[in-house]
């Protein structure tokens, strides 16, 4: 019988034959490779004033730390957008809803089917780029011990496995930017206008981060998330920041993604 | 048979739904109404010709029986089961609105493929087979990007197909085709309506509807204006004759005198009339008793075209605003 998983696997054998699936996939290559060769030919060698910034030359474990620091203003919510906000839109593009609508499987199964592949995107991408930026930096800057945000060195294996766990926790926030990446793609049917629209979501609360005046609702700007896995790599472990993220994310990510779920059962398919 | 036995009939039976019945059916988008009370029913073994001008409210009806738009008023059912509630109506049902769309970065087959994923069952099993019959296993591999209108039309076919359907859905499957092409999808639905295919066939094409047709409904501006078989509507309608003699003048009259000689009329400066062929002989005995000797009497059979013209052109000037009733073949024949 058909079902979710059905189109699940479709869905994803779809992505495999898009130029976007490789766009994005490829940046999450390319930028942490790009970002070690400039810390190779990077003059000041002393480092900057970031998390692990002063790490860099040390040990090639801090490179993927830095990139999720860095990647959260826009290359992330990029590369993520770029799945979940044409996974329906595309649709509309070829005119494609009417033939998949008038098969065998309910509205519903396609939606469940559609976000469960644009989810898996970008842990794939996520995954893919933190695992890149632990070889690219360990070759450059070696598999060494890292000391963590509270002083404490840590050794190379057990931080190895912070820097995986800090890209699960990454995908928090994540998931809620896809959440509203699938709501753009069903409300705007217009695949340029739903990746733009859900990057500029995302840069939009990085400015409202920033703005003078407003800390008192900086910890519930989505963007503020894309930190909480720094409380992986402080000792003990703190994990309010996590715990908050997980909340606040999921008041982000469920209503964008019930409001697209209702937005995708109850539209007429006018056109195509 | 007439026009409208076959629906209570086969309803009187009480045995199985009629593959389409419709009930009602009014879409409106704003102040706009697409469709403006649909009523048709499409019974086991029927090819049905939906038949109306471009902007008639067709593919709307249409979208609203495959259950991709919901609509404002009215009921569809499909073998009794409405598709609004569940896709589990379309069970045994297969078809395609405007023109068939597809994967373009997909191959034809990889398309099939994922279609038939999505019907589950034997569908995947169908796939050669369905390719066969439209004439694609050849191209099977290219990707539908690369593919001709026509050829996307033969693949909205192959798609259908592999449902195994019992009642096949298809909005103007000829349009933009070229007259080969046209011919092929002609045959092709002729070939599945002779296998027990129940059809539903959206046309402006009157000759695709008049070809492969048993049944039409004619539908202008959203409402039907007649519905019944292409038989019976031609048979109702009679027989157009074209008269010559050497007395037109005293014809004129006499054809006016005549029982049975109806709506007589000079075109072109000859004499028209409708009438049966013992009308017709009773009046070739009259014009020589008044001295108009006959050059030519000729019959001119009517065609769909002329029936579908007097429908969507004749009442388009006298109302806009009031829908005109549904004509049956006895209102069709007076």
């Amino acid at each position: 019988m058909p079902g979710v998983g059905t189109v699940y696997r479709w869905e994803l054998t779809k992505l495999r034959y898009q130029k976007r699936t490789y766009l994005g996939l490829g940046a999450a290559v390319l930028v942490p490779i790009l970002f070690v060769v400039a810390v190779h030919f990077r003059h000041d060698r002393r480092g900057g004033d970031f998390a692990f910034s002063s790490y860099l030359s040390r040990s090639g474990l801090a490179v993927p730390l830095v990139i999720l620091l860095f990647g959260a203003v826009w290359m992330f919510p990029l590369i993520t957008a770029l799945v979940a906000g044409d996974i329906f839109a595309s649709e509309d593009h070829n005119g494609t809803l009417k033939t998949i609508f008038t098969r065998s499987l309910e509205r519903g199964q396609i939606f469940a089917g559609k976000a469960l592949a644009a989810a898996t995107y970008a842990v794939a991408a996520i995954l893919l780029d933190g695992t890149v930026a632990v070889i690219a930096g360990s070759i450059q800057s070696g598999f060494n011990s890292l000391q963590s945000l509270s002083g404490t060195i840590v050794s190379a294996p057990k931080a190895l496995e912070l820097v995986y766990v800090s890209l699960l926790v990454y995908l928090i926030p994540i998931a809620a930017i896809v959440c509203v990446g699938l709501l753009l793609s069903t409300v705007t049917r217009n695949s340029a206008a739903a990746v733009v629209g859900t990057l500029m979501f995302s840069l939009l609360l990085q400015l409202l981060g920033i703005l003078p005046g407003l800390g008192a609702i900086q910890p519930y700007l989505l963007s503020t998330q894309f930190n909480a896995w720094q409380g992986l790599l402080r000792t003990p472990i703190d994990w309010a920041p996590i715990i908050r993220a997980a909340w606040v994310c999921a008041l982000y990510g469920v209503p964008a993604l019930f409001a697209a779920l209702l937005v995708f059962l109850r539209r007429d398919v006018a056109g195509g | 048979m007439s026009a409208d036995a076959p629906r209570s009939a086969s309803s009187a039976a009480g045995a199985d739904p009629p593959p389409v019945e419709v009930r009602g059916l009014v879409k409106r988008y704003g102040d706009l109404t697409a469709v403006a009370g649909v009523d048709l029913t499409v019974d086991t073994g029927d090819v049905y010709g939906y038949l109306g001008p471009n902007g008639a409210g067709k593919t709307t009806s249409l979208r609203m029986m495959l259950g991709l738009i919901t609509p404002t008023e009215g009921t569809v059912r499909l073998f009794g089961r409405d598709p609004m509630q569940s896709v589990r109506a379309l069970d045994g049902v297969a078809g395609f609105v405007e023109a068939p769309t597809f994967y373009p970065y997909l191959s034809a087959r990889r398309n099939l493929q994922l279609l038939a994923s999505f019907d589950g069952g034997g569908a995947s099993d169908r796939i050669d087979q369905a390719l066969e019959t439209v004439d694609l296993a050849a191209r099977a591999g290219d990707r539908v990007g690369g593919y001709s209108h026509g050829m996307r039309q033969r693949l909205g076919i192959a798609a259908a197909l592999l449902r195994e359907p019992k009642l096949l859905l298809l909005d103007e499957p000829a349009t933009g085709l070229d007259p080969a092409g046209m011919r092929d999808m002609r045959l092709l639905i002729r070939s599945l309506a002779e296998q027990g295919m129940t059809v539903l066939l959206s046309s402006h094409l009157l000759t695709e509807i008049e070809d492969v047709c048993n049944r039409v409904a004619i539908v202008r501006s959203g409402r039907i204006v007649y519905e019944g078989e292409i038989a019976a509507l031609k048979r109702g309608a009679g027989t157009s004759y074209r008269l010559e003699t050497t007395a037109d003048e005293r014809a004129l009259a006499v054809c006016h005198a005549q029982p049975g000689i109806t709506d007589v009329r000079v075109e072109h400066g000859r004499i028209c009339f409708t009438a049966d062929e013992t009308a017709v002989a009773d009046l070739s005995q009259a014009l020589i008793e008044a001295g108009a000797l006959i050059h030519a009497l000729a019959p001119q059979s009517v065609t769909l075209e002329d029936l579908f013209f007097s429908f969507t052109e004749g009442a388009e000037s006298e109302q806009r605003d009031t829908a005109p009733e549904p004509v049956s073949v006895a209102d069709s024949a007076r």
